[in-house]
């Protein structure tokens, strides 16, 4: 009775857009997904969060379409729609009856090489985009903090600027530097069409040729490596924002995943700090809650870990907690480095190792549950160079993860001259109104 | 009881009126509803393609149970029954710790919580046999013999206490509070747990509410995933063999009617410096059993509910750039939960988009949606039917809402039949019935001049 996985498929169309199909026929429905290999790593200085702009922009009309009215037939053809920009790249995508399946394909192709609008229709939604700015960031003590520890970490890499772009950026943007950023960048071979559902893939390919494979080709732009120098001390900023209670980053400089096909020492090193920061964090009760928000003594409310070692920009560990109610953000972060300090010292158990992988190997099932998440897989794992089978090879690889390997990682990463540490000095707020700190007054910020 | 019934597929099939795209047929789920000997209620859609199973237990023990001196009493007790299983008979103790373990070593996950209506567990597994019985022995215990222990309460209400003060500093924490309470008044619906009421919260409160209402008799379990009856059976049988079976089952006190409409409108203002101020108009809405609840589905999906295409957003957002985002909102439960209208904007726009906002409403409700409207609202539900049920997840809730509201197993079934009958005037009448715009609250926090 349980369905095996039917493998993905992989089509290059001849302007060389490519095409993953993912068939699941659990339910007459599909999603339907454009992924850009362009995000905010691809805009240059003054220009900040133009790719995010716009994907606003990509709603707003084509040659043949006014403002508004792609999402209005997509509503009418019974679809769910959205779209997204993250560092590495931008993503459109239609959750629709599976037999809706080709008219958006005809939407999304159509936009894709004939995305415009008036300029009008710019001014309005930038105003949006600094709205979701103010929103997301500027009243949010901790994605303040972690938008200025991006900057502090990162000097030359494009990651140093924050996706939705600094204020004063929005605010000098014009309709031609969107212009430019689309027909730079939304060029047929920096991009994938990606399919998951009730559809056949032959089926799909012939839609594609169809709607897509009419799109012109054009040279994809050479990107400039823009290589992050090698990190040479420790960095430490204090951010003051209105809060209650304090908050401790620290990211330590990390090696990318390249190649999940002929890994090299550094991909497998990549993969070990994956599995260090399960052990930290990756399950209730693991080492940084019993470490630090547990018993007479705890320093910390909350403590966690992350390794983000996908992307197509340098990479990082992160160790980041809240301190308790009479402790400070300094013990938290000397907690946080004793862990990992233990680890290097002593090693994790097999049972810790174990236990991670097999959370690992179950949610590949779990996540199999959704169409949305089948297509966003195989969606950035192509942004990122990596193959249609990723999520399984990544399985096998992590399996084969050695509790010394672990151990060998948590030694050679976290030097203090890797690290740069973000401290938020919560700000008070006193009888309902709150003060801003006075750095913000005549700042960015308004 | 005992019963089948046919959803989903054919539900689609019918409605949409057309011959899918594909080859292949969409196997039909049906939803089957049986009574155990103790008195639980069970729901089970057999979904075989994957290995997997998901089961919510709901118990009407949710946060509007709370006495307001303890407001969280619910979410604590959900919260502390996942801390701990006590040593019974042969059966060891085992601790918070071993417990997170326990759950990772098997690649499943089990927790509890409690929203307004409901104090819920969720169980999260494959289904291994070998497997799937490990966890159901383990989730059982959890529900059934927690510890309570009580240096982890004192640590769990230090946490969350601090937790409430950080909240408190955010702009839209402080305005939801004050717009609950001027809408739901003295109803529970209102109340926040706040570090007063629960410092006035112990464990032996804890375990009375735990006792009083988490009963076999009074559960009502959700199962969708790859099981057969017997072995759905099986299972909750032993998820819920630690529990008294409480019989003779007595029903929980009812809960009083949230007061409305409104007397008269009240407006808030309050000053705060914020990036955005956030604006709030809304007033009681309706209980999930009002047999208006489709009608005002559909029509707040066209005034504020609908993605990017409904009147607010054409209003406040695609006009006028007013804000990122803006959004109608009903909440409908056991209660009457309230009707919101929502946005964020620079504190100098403030005045501007509520003024929008409000006679976006004040028209709506007056006239009711165009037939166009209608019309669209229409083929984005009906042709979207298919979405909502297209994984065991979107199912599993399709089917507590079943569960917990009492709704007919035919319910999918009619479901898009329903929303196509509907006309202009049924859903101007329904909004008019239940929305009375010069009576509303309005909340405006951090607006400048």
């Amino acid at each position: 009775m349980v369905a095996q996985a039917v493998a993905p498929s992989q089509f290059t169309l001849a302007n060389g857009m490519q095409l993953i199909v993912q068939p699941d026929r659990r339910a007459p429905t599909a999603v339907h997904m454009v992924w850009l290999r362009v995000g905010s790593i691809d805009e240059i200085d003054g220009v900040s969060g133009v790719a995010h702009v716009l994907e606003h922009m990509m709603f707003k009309g084509s040659e043949k379409l006014a403002p508004g009215e792609f999402s209005r037939r997509v509503a009418a053809l019974g679809g769910q729609e959205n779209a997204f920009t993250s560092r590495d790249y931008t993503g459109y995508y239609q959750q629709i009856p599976a037999n809706k399946l080709e008219d958006v394909m005809r939407l999304e192709s159509d936009r894709f090489a004939h995305n415009q609008w008036p300029d009008d229709e710019f001014k309005r939604e930038l105003e949006v985009v600094k709205e979701e700015r103010r929103m997301r960031t500027e009243d949010q003590p901790r994605a303040l903090l972690s938008e200025q520890l991006n900057a502090a970490a990162f000097i030359a890499s494009p990651y140093h600027r924050p996706i939705v772009g600094w204020m004063s950026d929005l605010d000098a943007m014009t309709p031609d530097d969107a212009r430019a950023f689309y027909r730079q960048w939304y060029v047929p071979g920096n991009a994938v069409i990606v399919v998951a559902g009730d559809v056949d893939p032959q089926q799909v390919l012939a839609l594609a040729q169809k709607t897509y494979g009419a799109i012109s080709a054009r040279a994809v732009p050479t990107r400039k490596p823009r290589t992050e120098p090698p990190q040479i001390g420790m960095r430490r900023i204090e951010v003051k924002a209105p809060a209650d209670q304090a908050y401790v980053a620290l990211a330590y400089r990390a090696p990318s995943l390249q190649s999940l096909t002929e890994p090299t020492a550094s991909d497998r090193d990549a993969l070990a700090l994956l599995l260090l920061s399960g052990v930290l964090s990756g399950y209730d009760g693991a080492r940084l809650e019993r470490g630090l928000a547990q018993g007479p003594n705890r320093v910390a409310d909350t403590a966690s870990s992350g390794a983000s070692v996908f992307g197509r920009g340098p990479s990082q560990f992160f160790l980041s907690g809240v301190p308790a109610t009479g402790k400070t953000a300094a013990q938290v972060e000397a907690a946080l480095r004793a862990e990992v300090a233990r680890v290097a010292k002593d090693g994790v158990s097999q049972a810790e190792l174990s236990r991670v992988k097999t959370q690992w190997i179950a949610s590949r099932v779990y996540d199999r549950d959704s169409l949305q998440n089948q297509a966003s897989e195989l969606g950035s794992n192509w942004v990122q160079g990596l193959p249609l089978d990723a999520e399984d090879r990544l399985l096998t690889l992590l399996r084969g993860v050695q509790p010394s390997e672990v151990q060998s990682v948590a030694q050679r990463y976290f030097a203090d001259d890797q690290l740069t540490v973000a401290t938020l000095l919560p700000q008070p707020v006193a009888a309902g109104t709150r003060k801003r700190p006075a750095a913000d007054a005549g700042g960015a910020i308004h | 009881m005992n019963a089948i019934k046919k959803v989903a597929a054919r539900a689609c099939v019918i409605s949409a009126g057309v011959v899918f795209y594909s080859q292949s047929a969409w196997a039909l789920l049906p939803i089957e509803h049986w009574a155990e000997p103790s008195g639980a209620q069970v729901w089970l859609v057999q979904s075989p393609a994957l290995p997997m199973v998901d089961v919510q237990i709901d118990f009407d023990a949710g946060s509007r149970r709370d006495p307001p001196r303890e407001a969280g009493l619910a979410s604590a007790a959900a919260t502390m029954i996942t801390k701990g299983v006590r040593a019974v008979g042969d059966a060891p103790a085992i601790d918070e710790n071993a417990l997170g373990e326990a759950w990772a070593d098997l690649g499943a996950s089990f927790g509890a919580g409690a929203d307004s209506d409901a104090l819920s567990f969720s169980l999260r597994s494959l289904t291994d046999p070998p497997l799937l019985a490990r966890a159901a022995q383990l989730a059982s215990r959890q529900i059934g013999q927690p510890a309570w222990p009580e240096d982890i309460w004192q640590r769990e209400r230090a946490r969350w206490s601090a937790a409430i003060r950080e909240s408190d500093t955010r702009p839209g924490t402080v305005a939801g509070k004050a717009f609950a309470k001027a809408v739901y008044g003295s109803h529970p619906y209102g109340q926040r747990a706040t570090a007063e009421t629960l410092s006035r919260i112990e464990v032996a409160e804890l375990r009375a509410y735990a006792q009083r209402h988490v009963q076999a008799c009074r559960a009502r379990v959700s199962i969708v995933g790859a099981v057969s009856r017997p072995q759905a059976k099986t299972l909750v049988s032993t998820l819920l063999a630690h529990l008294p079976s409480g019989a003779p089952c007595t029903a929980p006190p009812a809960v009083p009617a949230v007061q409305q409409p409104l007397a008269k409108a009240e407006e808030i203002k309050i000053p705060f410096q914020s990036a955005q101020a956030y604006v709030l108009v809304g007033q009681p809405g309706f209980k999930r059993s009002d047999p208006d609840f489709l009608a005002l589905l559909v029509g707040n999906h066209i005034l504020g509910g609908g993605g990017f295409t409904s009147r607010l957003t054409e209003e406040v957002r695609e006009k006028r750039g007013l804000s990122y985002s803006v959004y109608s909102q009903f909440a409908p439960g056991l209660n009457a939960g309230a009707f919101s209208v929502s946005l964020q904007t620079r504190p100098d726009q403030a005045a501007e988009a509520l003024k929008v906002s409000r006679a976006v409403l004040e028209r709506f409700v007056a006239q009711g949606p165009t037939e166009n409207e209608l019309k669209a609202a229409k083929d984005n539900l009906i042709g979207g039917f298919a979405l909502r049920i297209d994984s065991n997840r979107k199912l599993l809730g399709n089917v507590v809402n079943i569960a917990t509201n009492d709704l007919p197993l035919d319910y999918l079934e009619g479901w898009t039949d329903r929303v196509a009958a509907l006309t202009v005037a049924d859903v101007r009448a329904a909004m008019a019935r239940k929305l009375q715009p010069e009576r509303m609250v309005t909340v405006v926090l951090g607006a400048q001049p």
